[in-house]
């Protein structure tokens, strides 16, 4: 199929700006700037049903509705932290096809009436922010970006920002405090960010992969654009496939396409043919999904996934097959989200602390029974209580992992898995 | 503007509150304490610790109608699935909030459980037990086993000097912020932060020296666990073994509210001490906070060096005798001198005392003198503070200018309240010779060179900041003018009030209520002095001269050689003091007086409120309250003075002086419910400042009729020149004062006597930073420490007081290398 996000696998030259116009670059941009009004651009990608592609899944024109007009001036900031275990999709957008992403926050900073965006980037992407600086760079030298853009009086300056490595700062309010120079902890929600945002001001976050979709429909049409994937999940989403496949990548498909269009037609299968055990469709936030062919047969998208008592969140699809022990992956995820918890509020930072310590005794093959027993009850002691949603998905792999896998978390099982 | 009502349900009981309530204010309101820890309410709430987790439920509203749903004649409430933070949380119309339900319990329970978790077995021997808001939580809340493994606690350092009087205890903080919040938001020194991340999360400082901050002490009452203790009190007594008395801070005109808290021990050879001084609730006052110098320098009161026997001159030495043979002698050299007496008191005395020893000189026909560097206070009776004026509650209309002051140095409290009122819209104006601290705040800074304090109060037209100023003061609906002393003495400071003065005349603001004239004094009690019509005289050493001086609760001589050179021309000299002083040592009668610590009595502040301290600890030694010294001495000259009851004087007072009309014990022990309610049962929710069961005190009323002033011949406005220097006197909180000194652990922040330049004055002058100099002085020479700054103005060299340098006024001094 010919890729609407990944288009560079058509057109490896598209990370070129000439090339990326002659392939109808930035024509939705001058198209939005000089015939329409932002709200109407609002409107467009509200008919879409266009929702936020940073696992959270919220309605994007919704998100830029709730702009409070009443406080000046506006923020967009593009949330390319991408720090979530097994995602690995932003990155290739920022390598291989910028000026997209790009125009896509452009349109969304006319749509919201903000003259300055941001690029937020994860401490380790140095060198994709260095390639940005210089699209930008690229862009300011044909007026794409600047004063009076298309010969109107709107203007518009972006910048890439850097973080310093923590996983915390994807959530989009500690993103924000992480940009004014402070610590990067979240902050509390109400208010949400578009009615006190950056300073303070209204600012819409999105994710890297979200605005890369606004200028597909913006040329092509909100109908176009619902038309595919599911009523319930419009569009097109790229799948980070990870794990025990023969054929890890991304991959771009329609919502609705099904776990096992993903694992054996786009993946290859698994790796010596063995059976698939488990799936986390959520990176390292996920409930810890029981394969069967079931689930396999599930389509992907936001509504049928929860069906199998999971969140489909970004899509970042990890497939465990039989040679591999859940307590030994969720002994991976504790010791992640252990170290990134930003230590603010008490469940979470205590919480993870004292499961890693738990299974780290559950390994040294200590009173497996009863820490099993423990670990759940200290994860289900953290939910509902947390600040933010670190603490939350902290448990999810730990309560699904022990709740539906129980035989691998006895003292004869305990411990098999790859280092 | 009020705010609309909200109507609420909490556990079940209703109660009506101001919409945007948080609804652990709401149920303090009547009178249920939900747990928290890092919800303070003097600070913003952050919803951190997640300890104040309730059941939240909200009418349900219909879409369409936009109305409640209406079930069974109420509305339906839909309780969230999730507990909610109560400190986050604003309460809205109709909200239902369960705190005591199993669910709610439980989820309290769970968060102590994961605070113990890391937190060390302390108790037995951390200085928090018996104060603890985790220990107090953890009996209501927590479950008394652990399920974590002993082995797996993580252990951090405990004994971490943030800086040299606050230690922290990495193991014990629970990650709540107070501490840094406290800093940045109310004291104004974001000093502290946290550093790293997650279960590694530390207190740090930044500063250097460490925890910089003369407000660092506040923060060990906040902090909910014993991870900050002070070095003054830490391993001291544990809080069930101490009393408490009510009392003041007697370092600064403000006037904060403390309570004492003593104890017997053997550590003190059985006598009863003072181990520490806490913040006692005053909202009017200082709130629920102290200064660093009013929470530690209180060792003087207990100091071996006290005074504690009358002495009498016999030859050239000074013997100990008794009460009877001391009061004696001094009484019969009163008689035989008639009139020819100079009563000089200080003002760290009592409003007490300060009656008698006026009544003692106006009724015997002697003079009274006021010992001051500071004039122009007799203004304030009739245009300072009244009724019900109060920094707490000012805002955009007043405006504030502060003229030469460094309020963070002289009245640390004023720095902070009008500072807050700054925050609320207050127009605050700073004018000084430098740059203090408090102009970060102001919305109008005026530089004047020293020497033109008058002149560019009285015309704050003149300059581009003086115009904008200028424009605010006239339009404001009320004026509060605050002036001090840096860089003046006697003279330009009685000038500069003049010219205040004039300033609220001009504007048609004086004597109106929420304007006023404030002095910044040196003293806790210089207003009362001046109430009470005690007047500086401009040339004491001619005063001394032939004469009988009484001196009370000040050093004359051991502040000017010349006073002191005075004073040996005098007949007769009798003192009545703490400690030994070089004006005692040339006295021939030396009388010791009680502490505040020993007595009870009023004093009154800088804004005209008077309160009561009490006694709390028995006196040392003979030693005697110094009204009732007075009265004994009256007695001795057919004077009758009331010597015993303090009480009883406080009513002459009232009787005498019309602004302290209708006082009396009784009315300034009275207290009414302060917000936030501190002290109870709740030791979590506002930290351990005590609740205010004492009294509060009262304003003095404004006298209508003119005031008595003295004729100050102005002062000779002195510039530096290029083979002088401009040498200012200046306050800093720090000094060698006969009441800070004794306090060892301020050793290092009193330091050394030094002067601070400007670094290319010191390179001119060829002094490098940090070396000893040779101060010449009208013949004196002085060693000195020179210090460098960029905020001290060209050619000045700034000369804090109380060290020793024994200059009072500005005066042009050379300095050379030593």
């Amino acid at each position: 199929m010919t890729h609407i996000l990944l288009r560079h696998r058509e057109i490896p030259d598209i990370n070129k700006l000439d090339i990326y116009r002659k392939n109808g670059g930035f024509e939705a941009f001058k198209q939005v700037v000089t015939t329409m009004k932002p709200e109407a651009v609002t409107g467009v990608i509200k008919a879409s049903g266009l929702r936020g592609r940073g696992g959270a899944g919220f309605p994007t024109g919704m998100k830029w509705s709730f702009m409070d007009n009443k406080n000046w001036p506006h923020y967009v900031v593009a949330n390319a932290d991408e720090s979530e275990p097994g995602t690995f999709k932003d990155r290739e957008i920022m390598e291989r096809n910028p000026f997209q992403f790009l125009e896509g926050v452009a349109i969304s900073a006319f749509a919201v009436g903000a003259n300055t965006a941001y690029v937020y980037l994860r401490g380790e992407f140095w060198q994709v922010a260095a390639i940005l600086d210089d699209c930008i760079e690229a862009m300011e030298k044909v007026s794409l970006l600047g004063k009076k853009l298309f010969g109107t009086d709107y203007e518009l300056k972006l910048y890439t920002h850097l973080g310093a490595g923590a996983y915390i700062c994807g959530e989009e309010t500690a993103l924000l405090e992480s940009m004014e120079g402070k610590r990067g902890q979240p902050r509390l929600r109400p208010p949400f960010p578009p009615s006190y945002g950056l300073y303070g001001k209204p600012t819409v976050v999105n994710n890297v992969e979200t605005f890369t979709n606004i200028p597909m429909i913006i040329s092509n049409g909100s109908d176009w654009y619902k038309a595919l994937g599911t009523a319930d999940s419009a569009g097109v989403k790229l799948f980070s496939l990870s794990g025990r496949v023969k054929k890890p990548g991304n991959y771009e498909l329609p919502f609705g396409t099904t776990f096992r269009h993903l694992i054996y037609e786009c993946g290859g299968g698994i790796i010596n043919d063995r059976p698939v055990k488990a799936i986390m469709a959520a990176g390292a936030s996920s409930s810890i999904i029981k394969v069967d062919d079931k689930v396999l047969d599930t389509p992907m998208d936001y509504a049928s996934v929860r069906t199998l008592g999971a969140d489909l969140g970004s899509a970042s699809v990890m497939v465990i097959d039989d040679t591999i022990s859940i307590d030994w992956v969720i002994s991976k995820t504790v010791e992640f989200f252990k170290h990134e918890s930003c230590g603010k509020c008490t469940p979470c930072r205590e919480g993870n602390y004292w499961m890693m310590h738990v299974i780290e005794r559950m390994k040294a093959g200590e009173a497996v029974e009863a820490n099993t027993e423990l670990l759940l009850s200290v994860a289900k002691q953290m939910q509902n209580k947390c600040l933010c949603a670190l603490g939350e998905f902290a448990t999810m792999a730990v309560v699904s992992g022990i709740e539906r896998f129980p035989e691998d978390f006895t003292a004869s099982s305990i411990g098999g898995g790859h280092d | 503007m009020t705010k609309q009502l909200v109507n609420v349900l909490i556990d079940g009981q209703p109660v009506s509150v101001p919409a945007g309530t948080l609804i652990v204010e709401a149920a303090k309101k009547i009178g249920i304490d939900i747990p928290v820890f890092c919800y303070h309410p003097k600070m913003e709430p952050v919803g951190m610790c997640r300890m104040c987790l309730v059941e939240v439920g909200r009418p349900v509203i219909d879409r369409v109608t936009g109305q409640p749903v209406i079930e069974d004649g109420k509305p339906r409430i839909q309780f969230g699935s999730k507990l909610e933070t109560a400190c986050t949380t604003p309460v809205s119309e109709g909200m239902q909030v369960v705190g005591m339900s199993e669910k709610a319990r439980t989820g309290q329970k769970e968060i102590v459980e994961f605070l113990l978790t890391s937190h060390p077995l302390d108790c037995p021997v951390c200085d928090k037990g018996g104060e603890c808001p985790l220990q107090n939580l953890t009996m209501q809340h927590g479950s008394s086993e652990s399920r974590f493994n002993f082995e797996d606690k993580q252990h951090q350092q405990k004994h971490v000097p943030l800086g040299d009087l606050i230690w922290l205890d990495r193991e014990r903080c629970i990650q709540c912020a107070r501490c840094i919040r406290f800093q940045d938001e109310i004291a104004g020194d974001p000093v502290l932060g946290f550093f790293k991340r997650g279960r590694a999360t530390d207190i740090v400082t930044y500063s250097e020296p460490g925890f910089d901050s003369i407000f660092s002490g506040n923060t060990t009452d906040i902090c909910p666990v014993g991870a900050l203790t002070t070095e003054d009190f830490r391993f001291g007594a544990r809080p069930w073994e101490m009393n408490s008395a009510a009392s003041l801070c007697t370092h600064c005109p403000v006037g904060c509210n403390t309570t004492l808290n003593v104890r017997r021990e053997a550590r003190s050879n059985g006598r009863m001490v003072v181990k520490r001084v806490m913040p006692r609730q005053n909202e009017q006052v200082n709130e629920i906070w102290l200064c660093d110098k009013g929470r530690f320098a209180h060792h003087f009161s207990a100091s071996p060096e006290r005074l504690v026997k009358p002495l009498v001159r016999i030859g050239d030495q000074l013997k100990e005798s008794s009460w009877d043979d001391a009061l004696n002698l001094a009484g019969r050299s009163l008689n035989e001198v008639h009139q020819d007496f100079i009563v000089l008191a200080g003002g760290l005395l009592a409003n007490e005392d300060l009656f008698n020893l006026k009544a003692l000189a106006d009724g015997l026909g002697g003079k009274a003198a006021f010992y001051t560097h500071m004039g122009g206070g007799s203004l304030t009776a009739n245009m300072g503070m009244s009724k019900d004026a109060n920094f707490g509650e000012m805002g955009a209309e007043t405006c504030i200018l502060v003229a030469a002051s460094d309020l963070y140095h002289e009245a640390p409290l004023w720095y902070l309240r009008i500072k807050q009122a700054a925050a609320r819209g207050a127009t605050l104006i700073v004018a000084g010779g430098r740059e203090t601290r408090l102009e970060k705040y102001a919305a109008h800074v005026i530089r004047y060179a020293y020497g033109d304090e008058s002149q560019t109060i009285g015309a704050l037209q003149d300059s581009k900041a003086g115009q904008a100023a200028a424009q605010a003061v006239a339009s404001s609906q009320n004026l509060v003018v605050l002036y001090g002393s840096d860089g003046l003495g006697l003279e330009g400071s009685s000038t500069l009030a003049e010219t205040c003065a004039g300033l609220l005349e001009k504007t048609g603001h004086a004597g109106k209520e929420g304007s006023a004239l404030i002095g910044v004094w040196s003293h806790a009690n210089d207003q009362g002095a001046w109430e009470m019509g005690f007047q500086p005289i401009q040339d004491l050493a001619a005063a001394f001269e032939n004469k009988l001086v009484y001196v009370v609760a000040c050093d004359p001589a051991g502040d000017d050689p010349a006073l002191a050179a005075a004073l040996k021309t005098a007949k007769f000299v009798i003192t009545q003091e703490l400690f030994q002083t070089e004006t005692t040592r040339l006295a021939n009668v030396v009388l010791p007086a009680q502490a505040f610590t020993e007595r009870e009595g009023s004093l009154t502040s800088g804004e005209r409120r008077v309160q009561r301290f009490y006694p709390a600890i028995p006196a040392l030694g003979e030693t005697r309250p110094d009204f009732a010294i007075t009265a004994s001495l009256a007695q001795k000259a057919g004077l009758e003075l009331e010597g015993v009851s303090s009480l009883k004087i406080l009513n002459m007072t009232a009787s005498k002086y019309r602004s302290f009309e209708g006082l009396s014990y009784a009315s300034l022990a009275e207290v009414s419910p302060q917000w936030p309610q501190v002290g109870r049962g709740d030791v979590y929710y506002g930290g351990t400042t005590y609740a205010n069961t004492q009294g509060l005190g009262k304003r003095l009323a404004l006298v209508k009729e003119a005031v008595s002033r003295t004729e100050m011949k102005p002062a000779e406005r002195k510039r530096p020149n290029d083979s002088e220097l401009l040498a200012v006197p200046i306050t800093h909180l720090y000094d060698r004062g006969a009441t800070v000194l004794p306090s060892t652990i301020l050793h290092a922040h009193i330091g050394e006597a030094s002067v601070w330049l400007h670094p290319d004055t010191a390179s001119r002058i060829k002094v490098g930073a940090g070396n000893m100099a040779q101060l010449t002085y009208n013949g004196t020479a002085t060693l000195v420490k020179v210090l460098v700054d960029e905020k001290v103005p060209a050619s000045i060299a700034l000369l804090p007081r109380s060290m020793g340098i024994l200059i009072n006024s500005p005066a042009a001094i050379t300095l050379k290398v030593a």
